[in-house]
């Protein structure tokens, strides 16, 4: 991306159709580290790496619970995020206030998009530089949105975003068509290893990964979004380790191969504009 | 009696409304939950007070695809509710996204509106009656729902505004049994429609039955029942004063009868 004389307002277009400003606020997405989201019929499941800004501090909070049948993973300005997610709460707790049920995910994602897109049509104000993947159960199954700065919003059975996404998005893309029949744990599984995918070889614990579900179960009770403790990540993350040291030579061959992968994550925009897509 | 407000609140004319009493009104609407589904059923009367003015008012109606709204009370009031609700369904129209109004969420919304305009005292001055079946987590799940002008709201498996709280219910109670089936529902409802044909003074004798069931809603045309006036203490009230709801005559000429005959009366005999 180079600088030029239409990028200064959000309300500049240049000649070829493009909103710079908007386009610089998805880079910021980029920016934030990984974060991972994937679908059955039944169940939705976020997966996010932590990345703390020191060895001193806590790790930054990606994911939210936004109502007992929603969530949001974000990857990008952080404070954004976490003005947004207190928005998605209280849309959706208005919608149970007035009408005594869950707002549906399409139209929590909608609202959200509304939102966004204000930012790119007022001089007065800037987009919002954070994606957000809304995952969430409703009356028709469960759902997973990618919500970016544009104010664009498109439905998806798997999806990854931030720094190092186009490892795990290649992960995703082998393996998706599969999703919808996956069982809960096999999504949890799917997820973590498109974060390791991100990791960069970097080995993966309970402690640099966030994972959270919500889900119906087949006798129809409802498992609210919620993140699922350390403790079971780490288990889950060996038991996953346990079965990859038996197919090894087939799995080894292809890692090496995705590697290459991980470096050209930055240069998406230089010939169509990324909201496009 | 305009005190002056914002306006803000539904009207533009700055003035501030307080409902004080109905205008034209409709008498009760029963419904019960049977087998399939939900059945509810008025009369199609609208009074305006003692005047018995309207006579094919239709005071049930089909929202959404999954409800069916009966209500009591000011008519107008009934006809804005209907606005806002059709309102609300467009909405869901226009998204498009597979997603619907259930009787469940349209009764939560009516509670909401009507205790919000309580508050305000301006009421919206009915008894909505908000009956369906959607399908849930668990199949289809039947809904039976009221709604009042001061916000109180309830789930039954029957129910009845108005008169019908008085007339009404009482056979619902001994009467109304889980899963009957559509012939049995009727049947019950008719006998509570003929009761409050015979007891409430603002009922007329020409009725809509509807249900609504997974297959969609269904309002049947108006039609009346069948009444009885042969008794003979009706056609004769002089004939026999021994017998029950007759009346023994009177000579207003002569004073001594008349002066008896209100002590008996007074003295219950």
């Amino acid at each position: 991306m180079f600088r030029n004389q239409y990028d200064t307002d959000v309300t500049t277009w240049s000649p070829a159709g493009r909103l710079f400003q908007v386009e610089y606020a998805m880079e910021a997405v980029k920016q934030g580290s990984a974060c991972v989201g994937l679908r059955s019929r039944t169940h939705a499941v976020l997966a996010a790496a932590n990345k703390a800004a020191s060895e001193l501090s806590s790790h930054q909070r990606k994911v939210f619970r936004v109502a007992d049948h929603a969530g949001v993973a974000l990857a990008g300005l952080t404070a954004d995020g976490r003005v947004l997610s207190r928005f998605l709460r209280s849309e959706c707790i208005n919608h149970a206030f007035v009408y005594d049920a869950p707002l549906p995910v399409s139209r929590l994602a909608l609202r959200l998009a509304d939102k966004a897109q204000v930012c790119t049509q007022r001089s007065w104000k800037r987009p919002y530089g954070v994606g957000l993947l809304v995952a969430g159960l409703d009356e028709s199954g469960a759902h997973l949105y990618y919500n970016c700065p544009s104010g664009n919003y498109f439905e998806y059975q798997a999806f990854a975003i931030g720094s190092r996404s186009q490892a795990a998005k290649t992960f995703l893309e082998r393996r998706f068509e599969g999703y919808n029949d996956y069982t809960p744990d096999q999504l949890i599984k799917d997820a973590l290893s498109a974060i390791k995918e991100t990791l960069q070889g970097e080995k993966l614990t309970s402690s640099n990964c966030t994972v959270a579900i919500v889900g119906r179960k087949d006798d129809g009770t409802v498992e609210p979004f919620e993140m699922i403790d350390a403790k079971r990540i780490q288990e889950i993350i060996d038991s996953m380790e346990a079965t990859e040291e038996a197919p090894a030579s087939a799995a080894e061959a292809e890692s090496s191969s995705m590697q290459e992968d991980k470096g050209t994550d930055a240069g998406t925009g230089t010939d169509a504009a990324p909201m496009d897509i | 009696m305009a005190a002056c407000g914002d306006g803000f609140y539904g009207n533009n004319t700055g003035t501030r409304e307080h409902t004080l009493y109905p205008y034209v009104t409709g008498t009760s609407v029963i419904a019960m939950k049977y087998k399939d589904g939900v059945i509810m059923a008025c009369d199609t009367g609208a009074s305006y007070g003692k005047t018995l003015r309207y006579k094919s008012v239709e005071r049930i109606t089909v929202v959404g695809k999954h409800s069916l709204i009966g209500a009591s009370g000011e008519l107008s009031d009934f006809q804005e509710i209907l606005r806002c609700l059709d309102e609300l369904t467009l909405i869901d129209h226009m998204c498009d996204d597979g997603n619907s109004m259930g009787p469940k969420e349209l009764h939560s919304y009516l509670t909401t509106l009507m205790y919000n305009r309580r508050n305000k005292f301006d009421p919206l001055w009915n008894s909505v009656v908000i009956g369906g079946l959607k399908k849930g987590s668990h199949g289809d799940e039947k809904f039976l729902g009221m709604v009042n002008m001061i916000g109180t709201h309830y789930e039954e498996n029957y129910i009845a505004t108005g008169f019908g709280n008085h007339l009404a219910m009482p056979i619902f109670r001994s009467e109304w049994r889980e899963d009957m089936t559509f012939e049995e529902g009727v049947k019950l409802v008719e006998k509570c429609l003929l009761v409050l044909l015979y007891r409430d003074p603002t009922s007329i004798n020409k009725f809509q039955v509807a249900k609504i069931t997974s297959e969609g809603a269904a309002i049947y045309p108006p039609y009346s029942l069948k009444t009885y006036w042969g008794f003979s203490a009706f056609k004769n009230p002089t004939k026999d004063s021994s017998i029950e709801g007759s009346m023994k005559r009177l000579s207003l000429s002569d004073p001594a009868q008349t002066f008896e005959h209100f002590v008996a009366v007074s003295r219950n005999v």
